[in-house]
């Protein structure tokens, strides 16, 4: 394979999987080392027709300034807010500890 | 693992260079993106919605009020206010944020380039002044509150597992990032320390934010490398992360110098990583490899419009702005008839505003700092706290001086009410009946207590009557003891004068 226009390396894929908590198999990233940068030279071409004098946008209406009342509204009862939860304890949301991590 | 160095000897070879992020949790009624609560100890999980939880399909919209704090605390700062910026999505796992992405900013802070000047008021430093410059100030929300919750509890869960409280998730938050900063290497912990306090009171004085420290509504990570004196590159840092009293800033800096210290010497190389700070014995432990910023993979927020605010309205903004500390510290000095180093010691105490509310709340400036730096400040230093964490506040305090000057107890007994105060036994009235510390105005029974001291005493009542009047101590203090301290002192010599005429 030769070195894609991109620079994404197999390598690259496997550390954007661990990064999205994705696990990939061996074949799935030969599989996606070399689709991914097929999709970039895709998308590469929209960056071709924008010159530069139009700017990137990331939003597709121009507004800005959209706020907010500093309101209190009422809350979910803690009932519903933890339905969704695989488990629960003491009203909290139980999650198995990440190892060498604290917030 | 490396030795420690002694600081001092450590700074004899190396230069230490601080970079500090300080999040200010801002006091809104609602979240910064949704209409949520912020009350401080509500039960856990009441005060979470669709937008605080991530839940699908759920929209933010900014809470104005949060972005006015930000541009004023900005201007405070003498910043720049950004004409047009973005929040941005900051993408990691962690189980406290529940949208796996925590919404900040990015490239395009609201606020950036500022600085701001702090004084020393430690002992012997002389008030001597630093320029702190700002890279920026950055709109943001807070996470979750995760309990951790160990295997050894002998809970049914039996490993390891946290407990998360997502009420806290989605308070608005400032997070207030320095420029380097160099200062002679034996200075360093204090600057740091007397920066956080500046932005204390500065931030406090905007009335954006509760700056609490010991609640987290204020929170300082310290950055900081060692490089050899002389040297223009900079080493690798450390990240010490919410270290969480003044003291503790200036622990933190200390720490770290020794240990950078110790591993540059052994000639190996400082871990870029993120550290946590211990209370109990000042020390830092490692916590997580730190991630280079792109393996955050940040992007523009498209849920949420630009901010862009308009010049007038920052104007307008800055026209709100309070006098600045430095300014204000000068006029209550006048005010308040302090010399310069009662007002150094107040303000080194970091007793500034407490001070101020006691005298706010009728206490004479004398007497408001005297408890505060006396009693208060003896009592903070035993806990191992900050002054503003003791459990009393400064109208309890003026109420305590009120309750003196009445001539319902003395300063003797005030003592024993600061007790129960800060023991949690209620208002200094409560404390008062309820530990029976009233001085005795009966005059019955006080001159019967004088009655007695002059019999025990008969050298010393002949003083007296010798026209010896400074003899009356001896006796003043028999009848203290004898009332067990609750009796008012200067009732007590009148009578003794009375008897031995």
């Amino acid at each position: 394979m030769t070195e894609p226009v991109s620079g994404i390396t197999r390598a690259d894929v496997a550390h954007l999987a661990d990064l999205a908590r994705i696990s990939l198999s061996d074949d799935e990233l030969d599989h996606l080392a070399t689709e991914l940068p097929a999709i970039l030279e895709h998308v590469a071409v929209v960056q071709q027709a924008a010159g530069d004098d139009v700017t990137p946008m990331s939003h597709p209406i121009p507004v800005s300034n959209v706020f907010r009342a500093d309101e209190v509204v009422p809350s979910l009862a803690p009932e519903e807010a933890l339905a969704g939860a695989p488990e629960r304890e003491e009203q909290r949301f139980l999650v198995p500890k990440i190892l060498g991590e604290e917030s | 693992m490396s030795t420690l160095v002694d600081v001092d000897e450590a700074l004899t070879r190396y230069q230490p260079v601080m970079g500090l992020e300080v999040h200010v949790e801002l006091n809104t009624v609602s979240k910064m993106f949704c209409g949520c609560a912020t009350t401080f100890g509500a039960e856990p999980n009441t005060q979470v919605c669709p937008v605080c939880l991530g839940l699908p399909g759920a929209l933010p919209v900014v809470n104005g009020k949060a972005v006015e704090s930000a541009i004023r605390i900005g201007l405070a700062l003498n910043c720049q206010i950004a004409a047009w910026c973005r929040f941005a999505r900051k993408n990691y796992f962690y189980p406290d944020m529940p949208k796996n992405f925590q919404t900040s900013q990015y490239d395009e802070p609201i606020a950036y380039d500022g600085w701001t000047e702090v004084t020393l008021s430690d002992e012997g430093q002389d008030g001597e002044t630093y320029r702190i410059e700002i890279e920026r100030a950055h709109m943001e929300e807070d996470t979750g509150k995760s309990l951790h919750v160990g295997g050894a509890t002998g809970r049914i869960h039996g490993a390891d597992h946290s407990l998360v409280d997502f009420n806290r998730a989605g308070i608005p938050l400032i997070e207030i990032v320095t420029k380097t900063i160099e200062v002679p290497g034996e200075k360093a912990a204090s600057v740091a320390r007397a920066y956080v306090a500046h932005l204390r009171d500065l931030i406090g004085g905007l009335g954006v934010s509760d700056v609490r420290m010991d609640q987290g509504s204020l929170r300082c990570d310290v950055n900081l490398s060692l490089k050899p004196l002389g040297s223009h590159e900079l080493g690798t840092r450390s990240e010490t992360k919410n270290v969480n009293s003044f003291r503790s800033v200036e622990r933190a800096v200390r720490y770290e110098i020794s240990r950078h210290a110790g591993i540059l010497d052994a000639g190996k190389k400082v871990v870029q990583e993120t550290r946590h700070f211990h209370e109990s014995d000042g020390t830092t432990s490692p916590g997580r490899e730190k991630s280079d910023a792109e393996d955050y993979r940040y992007f523009p927020e498209p849920d949420l419009a630009p901010v862009a605010p308009p010049r007038d309205w920052v104007e307008e903004l800055r026209g709100t702005l309070p006098e600045q500390p430095s300014a204000r510290r000068k006029r209550l000095q006048q005010e308040w008839e302090f010399s310069d180093l009662d007002m150094r010691d107040t303000v080194g105490a970091g007793a500034l505003e407490l001070v101020a509310a006691t005298i706010d709340a009728g206490a004479s400036p004398q007497v408001a700092r005297k408890w505060w730096l006396g009693e208060l400040a003896r009592r903070a230093n035993e806990q191992g706290v900050d002054l503003d964490a003791l459990a009393i506040s400064p109208e309890q305090v003026a109420g305590i001086q009120a309750l003196i000057d009445a001539g319902r107890i003395n300063d003797k007994l005030a003592r024993d009410v600061f007790e129960g105060v800060l023991a949690g036994e209620g208002t200094p009235e409560e404390v008062v009946s309820a530990r029976g510390l009233e001085v005795v105005s009966d005059e019955g029974a006080l001159g019967e207590a004088v009655d007695r001291a002059i019999e025990a005493n008969p050298d010393v009542a002949q003083k007296i009557r010798d026209g010896k009047v400074q003899a009356a101590g001896a006796l003043i203090g028999a009848v203290m003891k004898d009332m067990r301290g609750q009796a008012d002192a200067a009732r007590v010599r009148e009578l003794i004068l009375e008897k031995l005429a």
